[in-house]
């Protein structure tokens, strides 16, 4: 089987994806993964996790095309220019 | 080229990063897994040679650090090997196709080494050579390589240290102790010279176009000169080529050509210990072949 091995290099960080490991069991694969991913305190967490059990999501399909609540739903460049256009000319 | 494949290039080309589940052309997988499957290969064996002194350190401390050395090379090995299962060739097949002789593994771990003198060098300076590539390689296209390769860059920069200190012990040493790294640098100096391979261009590497790589190689050995060589000189040693120097206008080194003949032949299975090398690899996998079968079976 194999394991994915995700570590933390400081506490409050991020865990990242550093490697997988393969290994009949559990019990094998937590070792396998210190060894490897945590030997030289390089690590002060892991999560090791099957790789089955990782659900993978890579489709996002926006068929409506909701900018409304994104940022490049917000185009304020040409807005701005013209409020700065308009304000100066009331000042004349 | 299909077009799937060619939007697939610009993508790589244009600094983009592949996962081990995404599509990729059978020429990417296939050099990418060959290149890896090396790469694996030669961390396998390129204990080999350091193993040969464990037992003949001249100190505790050495001793230690080399077995710890060995470890993480190992090490390495496995985190590779991984990454080329994912890629469609088994841990077991690979081994099988390194010990028959069908893959290869690099230059400088088919050659003898003869004394501690040796040692150093090989700690020093191969590791540097390599870690030029391997820092190259942080920006693989394929990312799981390029994330295994962030530790392996990480530990492979204090072999660099450990390396350097026995050079220094020796050289503050005796005119013998000296004498050693003088001759362990002049027998490394020609297959360092041919470790980052032909000067082939970056636009007609096909390791390079696929981004696998993201250097050309003499890139990487002008590197190597650049950041090594006045590290060599400064110690009062000599470099066992009369040809090199550094132009300062162009910032180029000048080198004798190295001996592409010499590096063909070694990492086809003719170096001068390439036999004994994969004997004692036969035999280790013979001898571990019940602990293997135990542990699967687990």
């Amino acid at each position: 089987m194999i394991y994915e091995v995700f570590r933390q290099e400081r506490k409050g960080q991020a865990f990242q994806h550093a490697g997988s490991v393969e290994a009949a069991d559990e019990r094998f694969a937590e070792s396998y993964a210190r060894e490897q991913y945590g030997r030289r305190g390089e690590s002060v967490a892991l999560w090791v996790v099957e790789r089955g059990s990782i659900m993978r999501i890579e489709e996002f399909v926006d068929e409506l095309n909701r900018n409304y609540h994104r940022v490049d739903g917000y185009p304020l460049k040409e807005k701005l220019k013209e409020a700065r256009e308009r304000a100066a000319a009331r000042d004349r | 080229m299909p077009e799937r494949e060619q939007e697939f290039l610009e993508y790589v080309q244009g600094g983009g990063q592949v996962e081990a589940g995404d599509w990729m052309p059978d020429e990417y997988r296939a050099r990418l897994r060959k290149f890896i499957e090396m790469h694996g290969n030669s961390e396998l064996m390129g204990v080999l040679p350091e193993r040969e002194w464990i037992l003949r350190a001249p100190t505790l401390q050495r001793k230690l650090a080399l077995t710890a050395k060995v470890q993480d090379e190992v090490g390495h090995a496995q985190l590779i090997y991984r990454v080329v299962e994912d890629l469609g060739k088994s841990r077991e097949e690979c081994l099988d196709d390194l010990i028959s002789g069908k893959s290869k593994f690099h230059n400088v771990f088919h050659y003898p080494t003869k004394t501690w003198g040796d040692v150093g060098v090989i700690a020093w300076l191969v590791d540097a050579a390599a870690i030029i590539s391997q820092k190259a390689l942080l920006k693989c296209s394929y990312a799981p390589y390029a994330r295994i390769m962030k530790k392996i860059c990480w530990e492979e920069s204090f072999h660099i240290l450990h390396g350097r200190d026995v050079i220094l012990t020796l050289m503050n040493g005796t005119e013998d102790q000296r004498g050693l790294v003088q001759e362990a640098l002049d027998r490394w100096w020609g297959p360092l010279m041919q470790f980052h391979g032909n000067p082939i261009p970056t636009d007609e590497d096909p390791m390079f176009i696929w981004r696998i790589k993201s250097q050309g190689n003499d890139e990487a050995r002008q590197q190597f000169l650049d950041g090594y060589v006045p590290q060599i000189w400064e110690l009062g040693l000599t470099v066992p080529d009369p040809e090199l120097r550094k132009d300062e206008e162009t910032g180029r080194w000048h080198y004798t050509e190295p001996d592409w003949d010499e590096l063909m032949s070694v990492v086809t299975g003719h170096g001068p210990k390439t036999e004994d090398r994969l004997d004692l690899r036969r035999q280790a996998r013979e001898n571990s072949a019940w602990v293997r079968s135990v542990l699967l079976a687990a």
